[in-house]
């Protein structure tokens, strides 16, 4: 275990009443006393840092939420449960709601299949593919408001897409301004965004995919399909569990793409929860139902990740 | 045992004992690894077969690549382009004419050097700052002990559960109450100290714990302090694990978004991707050879470095795109879960908390 060597090595010695100790011990810290006080001022500031920037804040959302603040009024007062009544018959939450799902869903679904039908690809031993890989994963670091602006000008009535799609007679929509194909168009920019993060993930898993099973397999007159569905991807489930956390959670906080690209509409077809949260708080001035918001929102975060956490236990294999 | 060439291959604890199977799911994959040089097993398919299956295979994955390349290339092409070819039909592969109006309008409608440079200094102050204190929580939380410190660690851990859009409006009044609005102290604090530095913390703790303790009982022997041990020893042992912490730090900073909208009101003040939504005529309508030129400039540094360091990157940092991955979008909790789970299904890291 890593944990015994990181025993201080000769505290027991120093350790005063232990061993015996001269008198002027008393006057000058032991070895251990003065490394456990360098101990707390190591990690000091990144303490500090969580209770006033973390601990703190969740504390006081809790408080707002309980009331009535409009900051361009001026008005902070007690309201008890009133933001909680007003979340629950807010006639906007529900289409919020099913936006989120809607956004949260069909990311992940297209995020899993093309990482994973581009990691299988790229899992080969030929020319070319450090360049693919490189390819694929490049919008990674491309900036994400950069590129969500540049998807925003090709998506344009009269911009690049449609203009292509014209070149083969095809009269294309006005992709951000109609609610399907808004809600399509939020979650392609973002799949294409991010796919390369999680098709390393998977080419990472794909190559801890023990060869002698699969060679066993295919001696045993498995089909490719079969291998691929029997073994490979059994094999590379917890891979395929943490992908799919990573990213429903982070389809959560999608905010810059939904603000750059469609500004939550049309309508609110693509408000999505985190975006309807700030525009609430933010653009409304209301802290405190904004605050609701938020404990709402750290609430779905919390119960689905221990939710897919539980899962594991049901259709994930061979974790060790 | 570790030795020099594991650390710089894997950033972070890469426990490896060479050609056993329990560590094959991290190798790294085939052409920049020193794994693939000493002859390991890599690529599990079988090469691609005949000439007709080539042509296909490379065919399907040049198309596949047309979505993350083409808009790229129209964003560098499109910046070249006088606003009233902007929208031309048919759409032109390479501007007829050519012209740097986009680029300076960039700079003589926004302060955008300005805003370029708080960019910079920014990320730049941020990552050395977290590389700083996130190293130093990560050694005592791995090497020193002390009363209180599996409490303090998983307060600190709290830091990974809560997604940073949920105290936006908390923090906003704390920092109302400091007289910190509008100025660069919100983003500079909270990315260094707050929730998200504590994945960089988390890292560096696994990692200093994967260390062999012995050099610094020598160090210790030869009558160093705590200080020098952690500053001459250990911290440059653990390079590659900085440069991880270094590379996702940086980049998370570079894109903020929401956090400097809400704290920041001038323009002088913004940053880089507050700045590029900013680029509106009087009627808000985008101008957009202006935006698509701030933009390139925006993304095209980073992309340049990465062409380079991809090779180490996507070959030997598995893990480090891991982490990119998860703090990419500011999901810090899930960095330490999915470490953990990495960790759990690769033995990767030395110890779970």
């Amino acid at each position: 275990m890593a944990d015994a060597t990181t025993a201080t090595p000769g505290r027991a010695h120093a350790r005063p009443g232990v061993a015996p100790t001269p008198p002027r011990r008393r006057f000058v810290p032991s070895y251990a006393r003065r490394d456990q006080l360098t101990g707390y001022l190591f990690v000091a500031p990144q303490v500090l840092g969580i209770a006033l920037f973390v601990l703190l804040p969740l504390g006081l959302i809790v408080w707002y939420s309980f009331h009535e603040w409009n900051v361009l009024a001026g008005t902070f007062r007690w309201v008890g449960l009133e933001n909680f009544e007003k979340l629950v018959t807010d006639p906007k939450l529900a289409p919020v709601m099913e936006a989120t799902a809607i956004f949260s869903i069909g990311l992940v679904v297209f995020n899993l299949a093309l990482a994973l039908l581009l990691a299988v690809l790229l899992n080969r031993k030929v020319r070319g593919m450090t360049f693919f890989r490189t390819v694929f994963f490049s919008p990674v670091v491309v900036s994400l408001v950069a590129w969500t602006i540049v998807w925003s000008f090709l998506l344009q009535d009269n911009g690049g897409i449609n203009g292509i799609l014209q070149l083969v007679g095809i009269d294309g929509p006005n992709w951000l301004r109609e609610g399907p194909t808004a809600m399509a168009s939020v979650i392609v920019v973002q799949v294409f965004k991010n796919v390369g993060l999680n098709m390393v993930l998977f080419l990472a898993a794909l190559q801890g995919v023990p060869q002698e099973v699969q060679e066993a397999a295919r001696m045993d007159g498995a089909s490719d399909r079969q291998l691929f569905w029997r073994i490979t991807v059994p094999l590379i489930s917890p891979t395929i569990l943490l992908t799919s956390i990573i990213t429903i959670v982070g389809s959560l906080q999608v905010f810059a793409q939904i603000a750059v690209l469609t500004q939550g509409g049309p309508g609110i077809s693509t408000t999505v929860l985190v975006y309807y949260l700030v525009q609430q708080a933010f653009d409304f001035h209301h802290f405190g139902y904004g605050s609701t918001l938020a404990i709402l929102l750290f609430g779905i975060v919390l119960v689905l990740t221990i939710a897919q956490w539980q899962l594991r236990k049901r259709w994930v294999f061979y974790e060790n | 045992m570790r030795t020099e060439s594991t650390l710089r291959t894997a950033p972070v604890g890469a426990r490896r004992n060479a050609g056993t199977d329990d560590t094959v799911a991290v190798t790294v994959p085939p052409e920049a690894s020193a794994a693939a040089r000493a002859g390991r097993p890599v690529g599990r398919r079988r090469p691609v077969g005949s000439p007709w299956r080539k042509v296909l295979f490379y065919g399907a994955l040049s198309v596949l690549a047309v979505p993350f390349v083409f808009p790229t290339w129209w964003m560098f092409t499109s910046s070249l382009k006088p606003i009233s070819e902007i929208f031309a039909f048919p759409p032109e592969l390479w501007p007829s004419n050519p012209t740097l109006e986009g680029y300076v309008g960039a700079f003589t409608e926004q302060p955008f050097a300005l805003q370029y440079w708080n960019s910079m200094y920014i990320a730049v102050l941020v990552t050395l700052g977290t590389m700083l204190f996130s190293s130093m929580a990560g050694y005592a939380f791995a090497r020193i002990r002390f009363p209180g410190q599996d409490l303090l660690f998983l307060v600190v851990l709290t830091g990974l559960l809560i997604p940073s859009e949920v105290t936006i409006v908390p923090l906003f009044q704390l920092f109302n109450s400091w007289g910190m609005i509008d100025t660069h102290w919100p983003l500079i604090l909270v990315t260094t100290f707050g929730a998200p530095s504590v994945l960089a913390t988390f890292i560096m703790r696994q990692y200093f714990i994967t260390l062999p303790v012995e050099l610094e009982e020598a160090g210790r022997i030869d009558g160093l302090g705590r200080w020098r041990i952690y500053w001459s020893i250990a911290l440059p042992l653990s390079r590659s694990a900085l440069a991880a912490v270094a590379i996702f730090t940086f980049l998370n900073v570079w894109n903020l978004y929401l956090e400097p909208t809400v704290y920041l009101q001038t323009p002088e003040l913004f940053t880089l991707p507050q700045a590029l939504t900013r680029y509106t005529d009087a009627y808000g309508g985008e101008m957009w050879n202006i935006q698509l030129a701030a933009a390139t400039l925006t993304a095209l540094p980073v992309l340049i470095v990465f062409v380079f360091a991809a090779p180490w990157l996507l070959g030997g940092a598995v893990v480090g795109a891991v982490i990119w991955h998860l703090t990419w979008r500011r999901r810090w909790w899930l960095g330490a879960l999915a470490g953990a789970a990495l960790g759990a299904a690769t033995g990767f890291f030395g110890m779970m908390p």
